[in-house]
């Protein structure tokens, strides 16, 4: 079992929902990461994602794109990621996993990238762009390390392909809320209840609940279908109308407080 | 056009998982996963669907116009005291270049499929036509993603689209260009997988993209490798076609692949210099990587970033290149060179001076190419060009260059 799925086990058996915060590194500049993990931290998030900025993010709507589009002009690269990460698994103990896109990962090589995530101190990867399909050598080399690969299921993935996620998934299954690109809605469709209902059905992994959920209520209403939610664009948005980094910081911690109280 | 013939090339099929070597695959978000295995299938039982075949090549002979011809170009051969040059003329098609082809097979798809919403990307904007124009025929929804700056170097064409009824939606995010109208229809086509059918224009994408587009493109090496026993009695020595995202070439190749005396040459976009960030010559300068869901040679940065490219032509603008394309480059089978954008320009005047056709700016990339390939080769050989579109579109761009280069 990876260090991954044990804590999120143990949460599950505490009866606490898991608040799931990514960030994308770098953004607005690298030197200002480690500060609003801190605040994420202090807010009450239970796991982090760090996000690896990639100039063609595909399945990320326009917050996102412009945040890592941001981070790469302010200079950030996969191994600046990886010093962000290694500082911040040193002072807390929360898991950290990295989120970002095939390319950058593949250039940097799989298996030294395992072996330097697991330096870092990191649990893992999601890889949006990366299904079941295309996984088998990265999933080696993730294994290797002890570390979790993420897989992700949509409204409209068939039991098969489900069934595909259960057997590959180490940590748990990040469940895409609505057909659409990341991004924060004010409210997710009907058809996400049944969805995540039937995904509950399916499977026995942790089931984290992500893309669209902008607020404390939208959270609590998703986390009761699943073992938590994962929130990105709302507190990027957060951050971006913030007028300096102490005000950002603030902001954080108060909405993934608000999010944590909810659920 | 039967099934059968169109799978005369089997051995060169992509295998289970859409591989060409290491090359393809389907690198696409879940939510997109039932959709390519949905047109797969899809397409799939079209090969073997007489009605299909037929309603495809009634299309292509009364629509587009085909075959278009095999034109001998007398004087280009006189002139560059090689081998006879003959033309394969994608510039006759109605639209004005090859990408109709492969409209034409897709949006038949997208119908028999029950998909009535259909989104493209288009760089020069001759993709997103050969669309909203079939689109149109067929009495489909279109929406064609286009980059800011190539809607300001291509406006004639945004009119075209507009003038058929398709909605062109501007795009302005990243460079503005080609690659980012690819990640625009991706993010449409992810929010709306339902009742959409993604057309992409060139072999590019996750699989069944590539091997899909270039079967529909073969139509122009079929058409051309008879056409030139017809007249020559054999096969030709040499074929060239300029490669960006690489449909006409693979269209033109893929009937030859097999013919290992007919030598192959794709010629990519050299831009301004061989500095990264002045050109598109992905498979002369790039390394092995991940985008718009295949894995193919791009060019980027050593962090993975996506670098930035440049091409005089905006259909070339494009930092990878047809996961195929990448294997017959590795295999050595397709040698790739490039052209500058000052050689394109080149290549314009002399095919328009010799033989009365002006060649779109793609095209003259693999016309210049013949001044060095001419030489080397001899006067009882014979070469095909695939001529892939007309250059109607880029006379305000060439008119703006040449005077530039005439008042400097």
């Amino acid at each position: 079992m990876t260090r991954l799925r044990s804590y999120l086990d143990s949460k599950r058996q505490g009866g606490d929902k898991i608040v799931s915060i990514y960030l994308t590194a770098g953004y607005p500049t690298p030197d200002c990461t480690p500060r609003l993990l801190d605040s994420i931290v202090k807010g009450g998030a239970d796991l982090i994602e760090l996000g690896v900025p990639f100039s063609d993010p595909m399945a990320d709507g326009p917050t996102i794109q412009e945040s890592s589009q941001k981070a790469l002009d302010a200079g950030i690269t996969l191994q600046g990621t990886l010093d962000i990460a290694s500082d911040f698994t040193k002072r807390h103990d929360i898991p950290l996993l990295l989120m970002g896109y095939c390319n950058p990962f593949q250039r940097f090589g799989w298996e030294k990238l395992a072996k330097a995530s697991a330096e870092a101190g990191a649990q893992g990867f999601i890889v949006p762009d990366l299904p079941p399909e295309e996984s088998a050598g990265v999933q080696a080399a993730v294994d290797a390390e002890g570390l979790s690969l993420t897989y992700l299921v949509s409204p409209n993935t068939p039991a098969e392909r489900v069934k595909i996620v259960n057997e590959k998934s180490t940590g748990f299954i990040y469940a895409v809320s609505l057909t659409g690109v990341t991004g924060a809605r004010e409210s997710l469709p009907e058809a996400t209840v049944a969805f995540l209902k039937r995904l509950r059905s399916q499977t026995d992994h942790p089931v984290l609940v992500g893309f669209g959920i902008s607020n404390p209520t939208t959270a609590k209403e998703m986390s009761e279908f699943g073992d938590g939610v994962i929130i990105g664009s709302a507190l990027i948005k957060r951050i971006s109308e913030s007028p300096d980094v102490d005000a950002a910081c603030k902001n954080v911690e108060e909405f993934v407080r608000s999010v944590k109280e909810a659920v | 056009m039967d099934g059968q013939q169109m799978r005369t090339n089997a051995s060169h099929w992509p295998d289970e998982q859409g591989r060409f070597g290491q090359f393809g695959g389907k690198y696409v978000p879940e939510i997109l996963m039932p959709v390519i295995e949905e047109v797969e299938a899809a397409y799939r039982a079209t090969l073997d669907d007489k009605d299909f075949q037929k309603e495809l090549d009634d299309f292509h002979r009364e629509y587009t116009g085909r075959p278009n011809p095999l034109t001998f170009a007398d004087r280009l051969t006189v002139e560059l005291g090689g081998p006879k040059i003959y033309m394969k003329r994608e510039d006759l098609n109605h639209t004005g270049a090859h990408k109709i082809n492969n409209v034409i097979g897709q949006l038949l798809l997208a119908k028999r499929m029950g998909k009535k919403r259909i989104i493209a990307e288009t760089g020069a904007g001759q993709h997103g036509v050969a669309t909203a124009t079939f689109a149109a025929k067929l009495n489909l929804e279109c929406h064609v993603y286009m980059g800011e700056e190539d809607i300001r170097r291509q406006r004639l064409n945004v009119f075209r689209m507009r003038l058929m009824g398709a909605n062109v939606i501007p795009v302005s995010s990243g460079s503005k260009t080609l690659k980012d109208a690819i990640n625009e229809a991706i993010r449409d086509w992810v929010t709306n997988v339902e009742t959409t059918f993604y057309c992409i224009g060139s072999v590019v994408g996750p699989h069944p993209y590539p091997m899909m587009v270039r079967d529909f493109q073969a139509i122009i090496g079929r058409e051309a490798k008879a056409q030139h026993l017809a007249l020559e009695g054999r096969l030709p020595d040499a074929i060239l076609a300029c490669v960006g995202g690489g449909s006409n070439a693979m269209g033109m190749f893929f009937d030859f692949i097999d013919d290992k005396d007919v030598k192959i040459y794709g010629v990519e976009a050299g831009g301004r210099s061989g500095d990264i960030g002045d050109h598109a010559a992905t498979l002369t300068y790039g390394s092995p990587g991940v985008l718009h869901g295949m894995m193919t040679t791009l060019l980027q940065t050593n962090d993975g970033q996506i670098s930035d490219v440049h091409s005089v032509s905006a259909g070339l603008d494009y930092p990878g290149v047809g996961p195929e394309h990448a294997y017959l480059s590795e295999t050595g089978r397709v040698h790739y060179t490039s052209a500058t954008d000052a050689q394109a320009m080149e290549g314009i005047s002399l095919l328009s001076r010799t033989e009365g056709i002006i060649p779109a700016l793609e095209t003259a990339h693999a016309v210049y190419y013949l001044k060095e390939l001419a030489p080397k080769m001899s006067k009882d050989e014979s070469l095909i060009i695939c001529l892939s579109g007309r250059g109607d579109k880029d006379m305000e761009t060439v008119a703006a260059l040449m005077e530039k280069e005439i008042n400097s």
